[in-house]
């Protein structure tokens, strides 16, 4: 089964050829090449291979989250979770081939196709948060609302492609971003770090984005427990159902808001991970109920 | 030849001889290349005329009226990380500008005790993080003992002189009384009146101006008469070799860093275009003695003083008695 998905993954229909990104990389920074979209920003070899290992390195570095690595006072500014430093780091790492990948996969498909031809994006203006809230309880715009809700963000808070040559692999990767909280939704993970690296691992399957495959650094920054957590549930869940599921970047989202979370998993092939939060929670529960009894017992003792 | 090479050779003589097949393009592109084609001729490029005024933004050209909110804009969003910016893109070498300037300019006068009326006023202008203020502070209090002279910090942009103000506290000077805090336009300091300032300092500032002219007229209307103007800003190289690494250097390495560091890339390509825009030595001691500035040295022909090659100068200027 996993043979013929990985298959899958890595064949093309024959018709649509991937295409390299165009040779003249070899240009000065004095004298770029003119946009090919709003705020395109032509990069070079030499700095988006900067771009990439910077960005890759200092994404890692998060002192507030108790990170391994000894951070030096010039870098102290580092205070939270840089999203935009893995952003670029997707833009920098994504060509040559993997966005290429992606697109096709989209034209492959006729969902993708419509969505690469109607070009929709998702920001507070197109995604009434007040509507969405008004939505049956399962839907997956109720979902997807209420883990805005919860990690107090909006869809706007997501940068604009600047680094992809390709204006419509830009678009591609525009969706795939402001995509990422319905991915949330759909699999149930939730936001914070051990949640945010299993999806990371299922996107990777599924997307191929090297980004994806590259967060999965942050699998050093967390606890042993998590880690155990992550090598014998989690990992295998996100290969399995990555690799055979459909594309997730094919899903027109606003088309499927009113519909049932379960119903378009089902469709897509995605079976839901154990639920993190009440693993969590009923972990800590656990923990808390036989500390109590220690010290209950020690008291005894005492006596 | 063998049949392989053959062949291959009769395909690309082919493929040379043939008209170039036309780019594979997707429906959503050939779409889009047809609006873009249909925007191109509708959009027109900013017409300059006296209705509205168009003046430069790095290397854009925009209306007048909006250079200020977009300055505004830039400076706001770089406030918090301005000095760690500073020092990467820089190397550390804006703090040794920045000490040189103050001591040639030698602010203070000597052995100063604190009273009524003496000591000088100095005004900073765009200054609103306090650099240049707190090193003229320091230059009068501990080189010249001068405990009177009092600065007047002014930026444009509140999110600087929060900055700064925040810095005054933790340094200490904070509460000397020495340091007061204006949010104004320099080419309008309708709050300073006319002959009241002995020393005008403008670091790295006046490039970011919509009117120079307009800046520099109000500071020859501030100055009193024997007051001098002090002027640190970016400049032309003079060496050829040092320019075409130090231009790749800002148009590369900088707004990559202000990707990483700030994660705002286009303020940082604002800030390397307005140094390019900005004019040179000489143009800029012309403008200085056009606002009726006598300018020191430019008989003996060193109307200014350049630092690292040109990276940086210093133009000065006295208010004629």
């Amino acid at each position: 089964m996993l043979e013929t998905a990985s298959r899958k993954l890595f064949a093309l229909p024959p018709l649509i050829r991937v295409t390299t990104a165009p040779s003249t990389r070899s240009f000065s920074v004095l004298n770029r090449p003119p946009p090919n979209y709003q705020g395109h920003v032509p990069l070079n070899a030499f700095e988006r291979g900067t771009l990439a290992a910077a960005s890759a390195v200092l994404s890692l570095m998060n002192p507030r989250r108790g990170g391994r690595f000894t951070v030096p006072i010039l870098l102290q500014w580092i205070l939270i979770l840089r999203e935009d430093l893995i952003a670029a780091l997707g833009e920098a790492t994504a060509t040559p081939f993997f966005i290429y990948r992606l697109r096709d996969a989209m034209l492959s498909n006729p969902t993708g196709r419509r969505v690469l031809r109607d070009r929709p994006r998702i920001t507070s203006s197109t995604m009434s948060m007040t509507k969405l809230r008004t939505l049956p309880e399962n839907s997956v715009g109720r979902a997807y609302v209420s883990w805005l809700d919860r990690e107090g963000v909006s869809p706007d808070t997501r940068d604009s492609v600047k680094y992809i040559d390709d204006e419509e692999c830009a678009y591609v990767m525009q969706r795939y971003r402001e995509s990422h909280d319905f991915y949330h939704a759909l699999t149930g993970l939730p936001v914070f770090v051990e949640g945010e690296v299993a999806l990371k691992a299922f996107e990777f399957a599924n997307t191929l984005l090297p980004m994806t495959g590259l967060s999965l650094f942050a699998i050093t920054r967390m606890k042993p427990a998590e880690r155990t957590r992550f090598w014998n549930a989690y990992l295998p869940w996100a290969v399995s159902n990555g690799l055979t599921s459909k594309d997730i970047i094919n899903v027109y989202w606003e088309e499927e808001l009113g519909r049932d979370v379960d119903d378009l998993r089902n469709e897509l092939g995605i079976e839901r991970p154990p639920d993190l939060r009440e693993t969590r929670k009923s972990l800590k529960e656990q923990k808390r109920a036989a500390k109590e009894k220690r010290i209950r017992m020690g008291g005894l003792r005492a006596d | 030849m063998s049949t392989p090479t053959l062949t291959r050779t009769s395909t690309r003589l082919t493929h040379r001889l043939l008209p170039p097949r036309p780019p594979y393009r997707c429906l959503s592109c050939s779409r889009l290349l047809a609006q873009q084609q249909q925007h191109q001729h509708q959009q027109q490029p900013p017409k300059q005329d006296a209705q509205n005024p168009t003046t430069h933004f790095g290397f854009q050209t925009v209306p007048s009226s909006s250079k200020q909110s977009r300055v505004a804009s830039v400076f706001t969003s770089v406030a918090s990380s301005y000095d760690t910016m500073n020092d990467l893109m820089s190397l550390g070498t804006h703090r040794l500008w920045k000490d040189h300037f103050v001591r040639s300019i030698d602010p203070g006068i000597r052995d100063c005790a604190e009273g009524n009326g003496s000591g000088q006023t100095i005004l900073d202008i765009a200054g609103g993080t306090g650099d240049i203020a707190f090193r003229v502070l320091e230059h009068c209090t501990l080189v010249k003992n001068d405990h009177a002279s009092k600065i007047i910090v002014s930026d444009i942009n509140p999110d600087m002189l929060a900055e700064g103000k925040r810095r005054a506290r933790e340094g200490g000077y904070g509460q000397s009384g020495r340091l007061s805090w204006l949010e104004a336009n320099a080419e309008d300091l309708r709050a300073m009146p006319d002959n009241s300032v002995d020393l005008y300092t403008v670091a790295f500032g006046i490039r970011n101006f919509t009117s120079k002219p307009r800046a520099l007229r109000e500071a020859f209307r501030v100055l009193k008469p024997g007051g001098v103007f002090a002027c640190l800003e970016f400049s032309k190289l003079n060496s050829r070799l040092l320019e075409a690494v130090y231009k790749r250097w800002s148009f590369g390495a900088i707004p990559l860093i202000g990707q990483l560091v700030a994660g705002d890339r286009e303020s940082y390509q604002y800030l390397v275009e307005s140094i390019e825009r900005f004019p040179g030595q000489e143009e800029w001691m012309g403008m200085i003695e056009e606002a009726g500035f006598l300018v020191p040295g430019v008989e003996e022909g060193k109307g200014w003083e350049d630092l690292m090659g040109g990276i940086a100068c210093v133009h000065k200027g006295v208010k004629p008695l």
